[in-house]
Formats: C-alpha cells, structure tokens, sequence
C-alpha cells in the first residue's frame, strides 16, 4: 500500500516524455486511502495527452473525491517503450497522483470512446497483474468497469469486463462507490455477489450475467441468466446540467497535451437528428447549461488555470441559446490578458462565422465546417439539411474576415451514396475557392474524407459498411477527379482516413461477444495503441478473425435485417427501436427530420421513457441558422418546456 | 522593467522538458495578473527569456529568465519590499515543485544569460559503487590532458575534447544513498553535461540525480551569480547531513 515512486523514479529517464507518468498538474488530488472507501482509478486507455484532457474522466474524478466513501486517482495507457520498462523491471501499472499499484484499487474503470483502443484496455489490464478474463477474476481482484460511448455496444469486451455503464456517469458513480464501499468494509467476500448488487443498479450492465445463444452465425437472444437481472438495461441521464458545475478544478497539466486549454461544457445532446451521428442519438435530451453559470465556470476556470483559450464545448455548440453573449462576456471578462475562445463544433451558416470572426481576435488561420455530404440528395438522406447557400455564405464570412484556409469534412460510405455524390464534394470545394477568390488571391480548401461507420442506437445501424476496397474507390474517384481537373481545382486539398482502420472500427462498433477472442489474440500478436497510425497494423486482425473463424463479411459489410436480434438490444438509451427503424426507412426515402427541440415532439423515447426534457432557454432556432429544423423564421409555435423557474444555485468554481 | 527570477525545480516535476517550463511559466505569470509585454505580430507571445537549457530529469536550484514588464515601467520605485511581494506573488502562482528563489531588476543592455554564463556547479549522486572507487576514477579523469568525447549537434554526431570544460571535479559524500560528486562544468560554447561528463569516466558511471546548485558569470577574474540567495537551502542538502 505504497507508493511505486521510489522505484519508477529511477526508470523514467529511460522513457520518452516521462513528464506523462508524474501527475503534479494543478487541480491534482491526492486522496486518503482507507479500508471503508471504495477506492476507483479512473483510467483512459490512450496516451497521456490524449487522455489527460478528457472531461467525463475529470468529472468522475472530482465527483467521487467529494465522496465520504470513495476517492479516485487516474492512470493511462504507458507508450510502449514504458510497458517494456515495466514489464522488464516488473512494476505495475499506476497511478498518476500517487503512485499507487493498479491492483490495490477496488475499481478499474476505463473511459472508452474509440473501439480501436480494446486492445490497449487488455494491455493495461495485464500491466495491472488482474486477470485478464472476468471468470478467472478472485474477490481480491478489481472490478473492471467501462464506461464511454462505447459502452453502448460493450459486447465484444464481454470476455474482459465486470461491468458497463450507459450514459451520463454523474450520478450512477455516486452509486456504484456505496455498493462497492459496502462490500469492500464487509471484506470482499463473494465477487458473484457484488456483481449481482452491481447489475441491479439502474445503467450498469454485467455481461456475466447474460445468456448470448447464437443459431450458427446468427444471434438469437440475450438474456439475464438469474432472476432480479433487468432483461434491459436502461441508459443513464442527468436530468439538469445546472446541478453539476463539473470540473470545477479542471487539471492543468505540466506537459502539452491535446485540447490545451480550459474547457466548459455549455450543453448535453443534440437533436439536429444527422442520422450517421451516435453522438446525437444517446445524448438526447438537449439540456443547456445557464447561462449565468457558463459564465461563472469561464471567468473562475480562466483566473484559477491561467489559460488564455476556453472551448465552449457540446454537439453544434452554436446551437446554445444566447451563444453570442455568453461568447461576448466571455472575451470581455478577460481576466488573464487576451483569452481567446474557440467553439469546436460549428455549424455551417455565416451566422456562426460571425461570432467565430468576433472571438477569434488573434490567431485566424483555419476554420472548418462539416457539410458530410457532398450532394443535397445525399445530405437529406443522412438528415444533414445544409444547403449550398449555407456552405458559400459560411464560407464567404470565413475568407472575407481574414480566414485563409477552410476545412471541409466529409463522410464517404454513406447510404445510397452514388459516385455522382462522392464527385459532388469536389464541386462543393471547387465553388468554396471560387467564393474565396472574391477576398483572397489563393485561398485554400482542404476536404477531410473519413469513411463512414454505421453506430449502434443510430438509424444507420442496420446498413451494411462500405467495404475497404470501395472505401478506397471512392476515395481515388475524388483524387483522380481532383488530379484530372488540373487548374480547376487550384486550392483544393484532399485528406483522408485510413480505410482499413474504418474497417476495424466497424468490426467493434456493432460486434458481438464472440470477438473478444480476436481483440485478446491481436493483443496477444503485439497489437497496441491501433488507434495510432505508426502502430496500427490491418493484418493482424484480419489473421485473428481468420484464426477464430469470423468475417468481415459477417460482421461489417452485410445489411442487418428488421427483426434481426442486434446485440445491444438488451440495452437501451431510450430511443424506440421502431423510431430508429422508421428514421431508416425516411432515410432511404430521402425525408429530412427536424429538430425536436423547437418543434413539436416526435416521439424517440429519449424523454418520454425517461421523464425528462429538454432544457433550452431560447423557444425559437438560433438567427440564421435554420439548418436542419426545415422551419423558417415564421414557425415559432413550439411546444418545447422552458425551465424559466428558480435553478439550482450554479456553484461554479465554488 | 525587465524582472530577472531565480527559481528551482526539484521533486517530480524535474521530468518536465523544458519546452513545457516555459509554457507552465507563461501560464503562471498570467495566474498572477501581471501586466507582462508582449510581442508584436500575428500570434503575440509574452516576451520572456529563458536561461540555459536544463536536461529533462536533472533537478535545480539554479534556473533564470527574465520577464518583460508594463508595469512597473522602470525600476525606480523598486526595492526590499518589492522584491518580497513580487516572489511572494509568482511564488502563489507556480505548480508544485517550482520555486520563487530571487527576483531583482535586470539590465536590458546586459548580454543574454545565455551568452554571460561560462559554468555551473552541479552535485550528482551516483550509486553506491565505494567511494574510494570514485574517488579513483575522478582522479584518472583528472589526469588526462584531453577528454575525447562522442557528440550529438544538430543530429550529427561530432567528436570533440571536453576537457577544459571539467573545471572541477571533487567527492564530497558518502551516503547509504550514493557518493556525491561535486563538479564545475563550463558552458561556453556550449554546456557539458553532467552525465556526458560520467560518461567519458573510466568505468563510466550513471547518476542517481542531478542538481544545478549554482550557474556562474565571469567578472574579472572572480565569479559571480546572476541573482544570489543567501543561504539557499539545497535539496540534497539531507544528504549531505
């Protein structure tokens, strides 16, 4: 029960940036350790600086510590060369604040939010000397809990892991630490009891304690093994924002890391509705911070780190009511010199340029909008309604304002997606120039082309992917096109992502428990950080899904059928499965949705079966933006609840 | 004004690089709402300057830079009392593991300290391998007329004699910890490090820590310190209890 720095202290001049491994940022907590306290280590299973920032981490971190019983310390996935120290010299994982071995922890709980990081949740598992499996796990091991968005489809981890955890973690943390608590001051004793105690919170799923029965290939049912299990695991939802000011004391970390800089978090959810987005779907309700307590949390957080950049963060955070004075205050309380303020999710009109153009004092070099789609056509499948105009206005604010650069992201892969779609973003692009050319002698669009992955909980779920080799089509159809045209496409750059990693993140997103054998085997091949383009290497999970009888085929490129069993239809964010199949079906149709959060309610389930709502102060659409509403400015009739009523003292920074 | 400051670093945080220093400093001198100058141009940065370079790893109780004031505009107004608030003050605002050691007002017209500081003193502490050993090995070391030594500059890998850069070289402990050496390495034109210096020893030894007690400037034919501390309690001053 000591601290491992002694030893590590004499290793990490070995290591690249060993600044990683020594905790020290402000905001740091160091808690006492006791035999009645359920003791987490809240770990991100990237690097350092990838996970660092992290905000639902930094929240739990904070939430748990405030507790009487349980406190919490955090860990990161070691770079490889660090693993190797480690294992060489035979020191565990630890963590960052004391230095504390992994294994005296109660809970291991890893925040996931991309599917290629599995790999690195075994290597920290092993580090930890836990047992890999959960059936071979002792009452003196840790629970080994997941939560993030990946733990909406948490099947293919189904082997590793005690515990998932749908939804907003606020609450649900507070939870799981009494029971944890308890069973730890009754000296551990059972660990198939505190499973079952953990199951029967509301948003905690056990694997363990369900029944996968396949007929061949094909799922057949999940269900809980012993009574008082819930057939359905029901996600999470903070039903108000305002009552969790979190992070308070957001980490200031010594060393760079990404998103250096202090970040508020203004809203939760999104119904824009863009039917390729997880994120819209399980994160609804819309429920925005107060006003007033976004700007407490600015000022405070601004004075306390001494950044001079807050992001206000959210999905399509122009979208906040009220953006532009809550931006305005926030230049203008400008309490550590010059602040900038950076929003990371525009919408594309020339509206959010203008508040862009009115915060972004210094510094203006790139902005960048996500169209998605190249075509009208397409863009109303995925229920993305930018029209054109939108796009050459956004832009044309962009370069008349001393931007020089604009990027534009794109999916390809999308349903129905014809080439006449795909060839479509190079006209988009090409158009941008031309309207930048009216303020600019060489302006420069880049187009960032990801390949689409269909997501559990979103309409697209039962569309079969692209499969690599038409993922690279499509992406050499634009790089001919963009070659071929010579000086038509003067200024046009072209990005994209790497297909075969689409590929893999498509093989997790909608996977099933039978491929925890393919993510132990590349983990066991050497196969770590695949998030990471140096170490990221196709063959060896295609050599693992051939060693253990599955496809690609199978699980990624096939179309799943309406009355197939999904496996996470045994867990739900609330959101009716016949809402979603409807939305594919209007999909197909090319029948855009509007936003529910101005208009009247269409009946997802999100709310409704939740007794909750949206929480928006503005009853009509931001100015200008009618994007993706379908609603003019003349349709303000809408039957959304306000909260106008007394909140709950905001507490920020307190 | 142009503020010079004397800090340390020692404890964990002597893992951060010194890139990273410079953004923990940047942040902190915002914390502590002073009205620092900035650069002109397209992204403004404060203007600072920072001393020599310290390995990432070695602790310090001897780091410098200098910081451009607005406020206050000279130093006339400038004394005991100042000085105090102002440690006091960006003292509060550093993280852990940095301390305010000095602070006075600093000549604009002075070279760099870059370019006046010729040495620093360093103690290191190397594994417990005897101290007569040790002693042994300084004292070959010593003897040779040239030190050839294998370089990285600017990705190249140069051969270069380092000997006229061991100024001074002594035991000066035994611990159950590890003997201490004390040494006096040049830095102009360019610094030796300690451990290249361990390195070239015969056998080579491999340091435990590393701490910068002092950087020196040439005046006459005496040596003084930038900014001096009076007594400056040293962190491997247990050891040498």
């Amino acid at each position: 029960m000591s601290s491992l720095w002694p030893e590590l202290e004499r290793v990490l001049g070995e290591v690249q940036k060993p600044a990683r491994y020594i905790g020290c940022e402000d905001g740091m907590i160091i808690p006492e350790h006791r035999p009645d306290k359920a003791a987490w280590l809240l770990i991100y299973p990237d690097t350092y600086e990838v996970g660092l920032p992290n905000q639902g981490l930094q929240i739990l971190y904070e939430i748990i510590n405030e507790r009487p019983d349980a406190v919490a310390e955090r860990s990161y996935a070691p770079w490889t060369d660090m693993a190797g120290v480690l294992r060489r010299t035979g020191l565990p994982l630890f963590s960052v604040d004391t230095h504390r071995a992994a294994g005296e922890f109660d809970i291991l709980a890893f925040n996931l939010s991309s599917e290629l990081v599995y790999t690195n949740l075994l290597e920290c598992l092993d580090l930890s000397g836990v047992p890999l499996h959960t059936a071979g796990r002792r009452p003196e091991d840790p629970l080994v809990i997941i939560g993030g968005h990946c733990a909406y489809n948490p099947e293919p981890l189904a082997d590793f892991i005690d515990a998932a955890v749908l939804g907003d973690g606020e609450e649900v943390a507070s939870e799981i630490s009494e029971v944890v608590a308890a069973w730890k001051a009754s000296g551990r004793t059972s660990r198939d009891g505190i499973l079952r105690e953990l199951a029967r919170i509301e948003g905690v799923y056990v694997p363990s304690m369900y029944e996968a029965e396949f007929d061949g290939d094909r799922l057949i049912s999940l269900t809980p093994r012993l009574p008082g299990i819930p057939e359905v695991v029901e996600k999470r939802t903070v039903a108000d924002l305002a009552t969790w000011p979190y992070p308070k004391n957001q980490l200031v970390p010594l060393t760079e890391v990404v998103h250096d800089r202090l970040n508020v978090e203004v809203f939760r959810g999104c119904t824009r509705g863009c039917r390729f987005c997880q994120a819209g779907m399980i994160t609804r309700p819309v429920r925005e911070r107060p006003a007033d307590q976004v700007r407490t949390m600015v000022t405070e957080g601004l004075r306390r780190t001494g950044y001079d950049e807050v992001a206000l963060t959210s999905l399509s955070t122009a979208d906040f009511s009220g953006i532009e004075k809550v931006v305005a205050t926030a230049v203008a309380d400008d309490v550590c010199g010059q602040v900038s303020v950076s929003l990371p999710s525009l919408r594309v009109d020339a509206f959010t340029v203008g508040i862009a153009a009115e915060i972004q004092k210094a510094r203006r070099t790139g902005l960048t909008f996500a169209p998605e789609a190249g075509s009208w056509r397409l863009r109303q499948v995925i229920n993305k309604m930018i029209n054109e105009e939108d796009l050459y206005g956004a832009v044309g604010s962009a370069f008349s304002q001393g931007w020089r650069r604009a990027k534009l992201y794109f999916l390809t892969g999308l349903p129905t997606e014809t080439d006449e779609d795909t060839l479509a973003i190079l006209e988009l692009a090409r158009k941008c120039i031309d309207v930048g050319r009216e303020h600019h002698r060489s302006p420069s669009v880049t187009i960032s082309l990801g390949g689409f992955v269909p997501k559990p909980f979103t309409p697209f779920q039962w569309f079969g992917q692209n499969t690599e080799t038409e993922l690279r089509r499509k992406i050499g159809l634009l790089r001919d096109g963009l070659r071929s045209g010579g000086k038509t496409f003067n200024g046009v750059k072209l990005k994209w992502h790497d297909a075969r990693a689409s590929v893999v993140e498509g093989l997790f997103s909608r996977g099933d428990r039978r491929l925890g054998a393919v993510i132990e085997d590349v983990w066991r091949n050497g196969g770590v950080f695949q998030e990471w383009s140096e170490h990221f290497d196709v063959s060896l999970w295609e050599n693992a899904l051939a060693r253990n009888g599955l496809s690609l085929d199978w699980y990624v490129y096939r179309h799943r059928t309406h009355d197939e069993v999904l496996p996470w239809d045994h867990l739900s964010a609330g959101l009716h499965k016949d809402f979603l199949w409807q939305d594919w079906r209007d999909a197909l149709d090319e029948v855009g949705l509007e936003d529910c959060r101005w208009t009247p309610c269409y009946d997802c389930g999100a709310c409704t079966g939740y007794g909750i709502e949206h929480i928006v102060a503005s009853a009509v659409p931001p100015a200008g933006g009618s994007q993706g509403t379908g609603q003019g400015p003349g349709n303000n009739a809408v039957p959304v609840s306000l909260s106008t009523g007394p909140r709950v003292p905001a507490g920020a920074g307190s | 004004m142009r503020l010079r400051v004397r800090f340390s670093k020692t404890g964990k945080v002597r893992f951060v690089g010194h890139r990273d220093v410079a953004r923990i400093w940047e942040r902190s001198l915002r914390k502590a709402s002073l009205s620092v100058a900035y650069s002109e141009g397209f992204s403004p940065r404060p203007k600072l300057s920072f001393g020599l370079a310290l390995s990432t790893g070695y602790e310090s109780n001897a780091e410098y830079l200098e910081i451009e004031l607005l406020e206050p505009a000279d130093d006339s107004i400038w004394g005991v009392v100042e000085a105090e608030a102002m440690c006091a003050r960006i003292d509060a605002s550093l993280p852990a593991g940095f301390d305010v050691m000095a602070v006075a007002p600093a000549d604009r017209r002075a070279d760099s300290l870059q370019q006046a500081v010729t040495s620093c003193t360093w103690e290191i502490l190397v594994d417990p391998a005897g101290a007569d050993e040790v002693a042994a090995g300084v004292e070959s070391l010593l003897s040779r007329n040239e030190i050839v030594v294998e370089r990285e500059r600017k990705g190249k890998v140069v051969t270069e004699d380092i000997r006229h850069q061991v100024l001074a070289l002594d035991v000066t402990g035994e611990t159950d910890d590890g003997v201490r050496l004390t040494a006096d390495l040049g830095t102009q034109p360019r610094a030796l490090r300690p451990d290249e210096m361990l390195a070239a020893m015969d056998p080579p030894l491999l340091a435990r820590s590393v701490c910068r007690m002092n950087q020196w400037m040439s005046q006459g034919d005496d040596r003084i310190e930038p900014l001096s501390v009076d007594a400056a309690p040293a962190p491997l001053a247990k050891v040498r209890a």
